[in-house]
């Protein structure tokens, strides 16, 4: 009795094989519950907001160098990326499409800082139905997202860190209605930015020569 | 009577200036809605906050069960609710 060989990592998540197609999808809903559960059990254990906000970047560091090694053996392309803007087009476009469905809404370079770039997206899953009290400000539950990003760049050899932020969306900006339709428009989008290490830089700009 | 099982809810009540209909869940969170006599479609209404409830409300990380909710996406999502059903009477998704 003999299976055909098929590599884990070939096979999608989830599914046997009879009705794989249809078992893959996770329904959002579970996600978001754990999701939320998530965050609640870091935040009985931390006292700043800035202590939540690490915690979940260190819990998605660890899926980011993950991630980049599957996409990379799926990708089976033979050279590695070494420059700055194609490992950032990587991100925003494969590592966004793999785990959303949907490349990244935008990738901007900072104009004040050449060492920053910024990946908007204009509706993060995992805040879909988070709304922050006002006494906690500034956290964004994104965080566990720049930490996935940060993962997947410190793994291709790019160490940067990478923060999430909400910005209020501006008048007239992702005029596209959202995927849930009973929910109301979302009034901010997620811009991660990216911050580049010095040596990192270098590098690159060595490498342009 | 409830066909659920609890009889202790308040269902209806009709009075001079006001009409008042509850909701009571599996989970026995109650929906209260207050509004003018003869509005229609509260019964909708009442099923559609139970909805936004769910998702606003319980997958936010920050809502504690039992507290008064204070989740802005919960508020606005009513608030558009409200506005809708008033514009365009009960449409059925």
């Amino acid at each position: 009795m003999s299976r055909a060989p098929s590599n884990i990592l070939d096979r999608p998540l989830g599914g046997r094989g009879r009705n794989s197609s249809t078992e893959t999808a996770v329904s959002q809903s579970a996600f978001a519950y754990l999701y939320s559960e998530l965050v609640q059990y870091h935040q009985s254990r931390v006292a700043s907001i800035s202590e939540l906000e690490r915690r979940l970047e260190s819990s998605g560091y660890g899926i980011g160098l993950k991630v980049l090694e599957l996409l990379s053996y799926r990708s089976r392309e033979s050279k590695r990326e070494t420059r700055l803007m194609n490992i950032l087009q990587f991100v925003s476009a494969n590592v966004w499409k793999s785990l959303f469905g949907k490349p990244a809404d935008s990738l901007e370079r900072s104009i004040d800082h050449a060492d920053e770039f910024m990946i908007v997206d204009y509706e993060p899953l995992t805040s879909t139905y988070v709304s922050v009290p006002s006494d906690l400000g500034q956290l964004s539950v994104d965080s566990f997202l720049s930490g996935i990003v940060a993962g997947v760049l410190d793994g291709a050899g790019f160490s940067a860190r990478v923060t999430a932020h909400s910005v209020t969306l501006e008048e007239g900006e992702a005029g596209y209605g959202s995927s849930n339709s009973s929910l109301p428009p979302r009034k901010d989008k997620a811009v991660f930015l990216v911050k580049f290490s010095p040596e990192v830089l270098k590098r690159d700009t060595g490498l342009e020569r | 009577k409830n066909p659920y099982g609890a009889d202790d809810g308040i269902e209806e009540i009709h009075a001079g200036g006001l009409e008042l209909r509850c909701f009571q869940t599996r989970t026995d969170v109650k929906f209260v809605i207050t509004a003018e006599p003869g509005t229609s479609d509260m019964e909708y209404v009442l099923k559609e906050i139970y909805l936004l409830y769910t998702d606003c409300a319980l997958k936010d990380p920050f809502y504690e069960l039992e507290m008064p909710i204070r989740c802005e996406l919960f508020t606005q999502a009513v608030d558009n609710l409200i506005e809708h059903v008033e514009k365009n009477g009960p449409s059925k998704r």
